[in-house]
This record gives structure tokens, sequence and C-alpha cells, in this order.
């Protein structure tokens, strides 16, 4: 295989990271929300196994398994709160939960 | 192979930013899977094929399912049997089923020029058995605590996802309803 252009790599990566961000930042559905934090932990486990494949190492893909892990634990405590928050509320819109503000 | 990267990526980029303006939940989670596919094509053909095998297994297979069980429980509503009828119209399939068709098409060659040019490049394969060495090896500690973490995600999920049952004492209650 030739060498992959390892720049273009860090950039896609970078440009995922910039979309889930931006998703979070935007979006009020709360699904989406977690959906976008998703992107983000998929963008920086791209750029862990580009940086290990450029470097010859098996470590980025050590960090890639551990975000796998930390992604599920992270999604089934995440649906859980969404699932209460339905039940509490009756919607998904983040904007409905405003009993912190004064 | 350079090709086959920007191809890819391009595809991530659009399903990516698919995922983030689209107004139905099933219809973003599609192109989200879509988008786990095309950075699994990438980890393959940058030498990585076990962390390939794992983003199709665990992300796109097991990660996605529990989103999808999480609509299915919140959209308990009376107009859901009609949406789903709506929900797989030909619109909203056929851009996810190309872009995994160009994915499939590339994979596909990847495949068949796997053994030609595996010998002249200057990127090494990392295989499982590298990855688990290092994985067991000095990183045994992280390895323990990560299983300490999902277990501690599985319960604090069952706690926080039980359905509660209020009890207030009877003067309590007729002041709630």
């Amino acid at each position: 295989m030739n060498e992959l252009p390892i720049h273009s790599g860090l950039i896609l990566a970078g440009l995922l990271f910039l979309t889930g961000l931006l998703g979070v930042i935007t979006r009020r559905n709360i699904l989406f929300m977690l959906m976008s934090v998703e992107i983000m932990f998929n963008a920086a486990g791209l750029a862990f196994v580009l940086a290990g494949a450029h470097h010859g190492q098996a470590d980025g893909q050590v960090m890639l398994i551990f975000i796998l892990a930390m992604a599920a634990a992270e999604v089934a405590v995440g649906l859980a709160l969404i699932l209460q928050m339905y039940r509490l509320k009756k919607t998904i819109d983040t904007d409905a939960m405003n009993q912190l503000r004064d | 192979m350079t090709i086959i990267f920007y191809i890819a990526s391009l595809v991530a980029l659009f399903s990516t930013v698919m995922v983030v303006t689209r107004k139905n939940a099933v219809h973003a989670l599609l192109y989200l899977i879509v988008s786990l596919l095309a950075v699994s094509v990438i980890f393959f053909i940058s030498g990585a094929p076990f962390v390939a095998a794992l983003e199709v297994i665990v992300y796109a297979g097991a990660i996605m399912v529990l989103f999808i069980f999480a609509i299915m429980m919140l959209n308990l509503g009376k107009d859901s049997t009609e949406r789903e009828s709506q929900l797989m119209s030909f619109g909203a399939w056929i851009i996810p089923a190309v872009l995994c068709l160009i994915l499939l098409c590339e994979l596909i060659y990847v495949f068949y020029s796997y053994k030609g040019t595996s010998g002249s490049g200057s990127l090494q394969v990392i295989d499982a058995a590298q990855v688990s060495g290092s994985l067991f090896g000095g990183y045994v500690l992280a390895v323990e605590l990560t299983g300490m973490l999902l277990m501690s995600g599985i319960v604090g999920a069952y706690h926080i996802g039980k359905e509660k049952k209020r009890e207030y004492h009877r003067y309590l209650q007729q002041a709630n309803d």
C-alpha cells in the first residue's frame, strides 16, 4: 500500500469534529445532540488511528478501542437520561429543561 | 490508494453533514451509519483492519441499535404508525444506499488489489495480534479501568432508566392532582 496523505486525514478528522460540534451547538433535539457527540468521538478516534498508522505503532488503535468502550457507556447512560426526560416533560427539546433558570 | 481515501472521506463528510441537518431522527441515524462505514473504510486502507472491523461491529452494529431502541421508545404517539409508513420512502433511502454502494465498490477494489501492492508500500499493516499485544501489555491497567467504566455505565443506565413509582402522602397526592 502506498503512503496515505496524513495531512488530509487529519484535516478530515478536524472537519468531522467541527461538524459534530456545530450539531451540538445548533440542534435543540437532544437525540441529535447525542448523535453529534458520537460524531465527535469518531473524529477523535480517526485522528488517533491515522497518527498511529503514520508512526507505525499500535497505540492509536488501542486508543480507538478505549474510545469505543467509553462511547458505549456514554450512550447507555445518555439514552437512559433521555428516556427519563421524556417521561418527565413529554418532549425531548432541551429548551424545556429550564428549571434551573431564575 | 490515495483516490480511494479521498472518495471515502468525501462520503464521510457528506453523510456527516446530512446527519446534522436532518429533521427525522431515523434518517439521521441512517446517514450516521454511512458515515461510520466510510470511516471504517479509511481505517482499513490506512493499515488498521482490526479497528475497522470493530468500528462496524461495535459502533454501527451495537451503539446504533441502542439509538434505534431509544427512538422507538420515544415515538409512542398516535401518529407514529403513519409516520413509520413514510419513514423508508424512496427519497429517504436512495442516497444512503448509493453512498454505501460507493463504499462497497471501494472495499472490493481494495480487497482485490491488496496482494499486489502490499509488498512495495511503506505503510505496514498493524494487525490484531500487535494491537492486543499492546492492549494487554502496557495498557492493561487502562483495560481494567475501561471494564469498570462499562460496568458502572450499565448499572447507572439501569438505575436512571428505571421507571420510578412516585409515592406521595395522600395529602400531597391531593395537592398534586
